[in-house]
């Protein structure tokens, strides 16, 4: 019998080891560097925020601890669409000057694997820029570096919040270099295929709203200079 | 007793790999894809959004907005623009993803009409339509791009608007918007 409990804590302590190596893995933080950097072509810098009551809409399954934006919008409650969220949001260049509008749909991915470090979520941006034209983004992001440097620490923390300084690209596909897709659709995009990355700034997270201060933005690589960009 | 200790930490190790690996983290619910075969080898596909249940938001400027509360942004840049979200059904009447709708006229762009159809379990469409419908209501366009199951699709989108027969109390009609998507796959060296 002493050998059956021997054996049942190493199991216990092999399976909680195995599981600190995954999260502490310090090969599976997220680029901070964009692969964009060294493109050689004008880019498009739009900025968002990630916060839903700064959005002009934001919903998801209802059941999430982040609340859907504004009181009232329907929730994706149907199995098909309980997994996905969708986020309407004023885009802005760098300087804060309005843009355009954006609507952003995620949805948790089952190519997703804890082992490989990937929390995976296939998200698509429909863009439309009155002043420039419209556009579709793919992409798949890595969202695990977000999760275990800022959600992880916020329910573990004692004031149920993190606060700090966090930056980190979470496009990681479809292409091989980890960027998104770009498919233009109309005025000065229009038939342009490029690649774009996503990225989060975030400065303070509660584990009760979800995100409080967060800058999300999309850096995209445009074939043609864009004059007022 | 130390050896059945490192042999129950090895095999921890192993069933905690074998765990993560065999079973998915992610499981999304699958509808069967209902769609019909077309003379050229491509596949026609319906969807709609029954009216109003499944509208999710709609904003624009000076326009009626869903859900009431929502605030549109007073950014002079936005002009007409109008975005709408749905929650889009299969042939059976299933929710089987949601779906935007951007229309507006920009410097750049003249008048637009957009959608973005993103089912979870299968990929997302992304269609430009003519602004303008025909004399029997349809607005089509060209399917622009496709993600996953998409992907190396090409085709056409069709969009029309169908009136209901009733009135609800509602400050707008009971009707559905019905989608149809005629894709075939890409040509070898093709787009």
């Amino acid at each position: 019998m002493k050998y059956v409990l021997s054996w049942l804590g190493g199991t216990i302590t092999g399976a909680l080891l195995f599981l600190m190596v995954l999260y502490y893995n310090p090969l599976a933080n997220t680029l901070s560097v964009s692969p964009l950097a060294v493109y050689g072509q004008p880019l498009i810098d739009l900025e968002y925020s990630t916060v839903p009551s700064e959005t002009i809409a934001y919903t998801n399954n209802g059941k999430s601890r982040i609340q859907p934006y504004p009181d009232k919008v329907a929730e994706l409650w149907e199995p098909t669409v309980r997994k996905t969220i969708v986020l309407v949001t004023l885009l802005t260049d760098s300087s804060g000057q309005p843009k355009g509008l954006g609507v952003k749909f995620a949805s948790e991915s089952e190519r997703t694997s804890l082992l490989k470090a990937e929390a995976l979520v296939d998200s698509a941006w429909h863009v439309f820029l009155p002043e420039s034209g419209s556009l579709f983004i793919d992409q798949t992001e890595n969202m695990w570096s977000y999760a275990r440097n800022i959600i992880v620490p916020a329910r573990w923390s004692s004031a149920d919040s993190w606060r700090g300084t966090w930056y980190g690209i979470t496009t990681a596909g479809p292409t091989a270099l980890g960027t998104a897709k770009v498919a233009g659709g109309t005025g000065r995009f229009a038939d342009l295929s490029s690649e774009a990355v996503e990225a989060i700034s975030a400065r303070a997270y509660s584990a009760q709203q979800g995100p409080v201060s967060a800058t999300g933005s999309l850096t995209i690589a445009a074939v043609e200079p864009v004059a007022d960009h | 007793m130390f050896k059945s200790f490192i042999i129950g930490i090895l095999s921890g190790v192993i069933l905690t790999a074998c765990l993560l690996y065999f079973f998915p983290a992610v499981d999304q619910h699958r509808e069967a894809s209902l769609t019909s075969v077309q003379a050229n080898g491509g596949n026609t596909e319906s969807f709609h959004a029954n009216l109003p249940d499944d509208r999710i938001v709609a904003g624009g400027a000076g326009k009626e907005v869903i859900p009431a509360s929502l605030v549109w942004p007073a950014a002079p840049v936005l002009g007409d623009t109008q975005a709408e979200l749905f929650k889009i059904r299969n042939r059976n009447d299933v929710v089987v993803g949601v779906a935007s709708r951007i229309s507006g006229t920009g410097t750049a762009t003249g008048s637009v009409v957009e959608w973005t159809l993103h089912l979870p379990a299968r990929g997302t469409l992304y269609a430009n339509l003519q602004p303008l419908p025909d004399e029997a209501g349809y607005r089509s366009g060209r399917l622009r791009a496709g993600t996953r199951e998409f992907a190396s699709m090409t085709g056409t989108f069709t969009e029309r608007f169908q009136a209901g027969g009733q009135q609800r109390e509602a400050p707008e009609p009971e009707g559905r918007i019905e989608l149809l998507t005629a894709l075939t796959g890409k040509a070898e060296g093709g787009e």
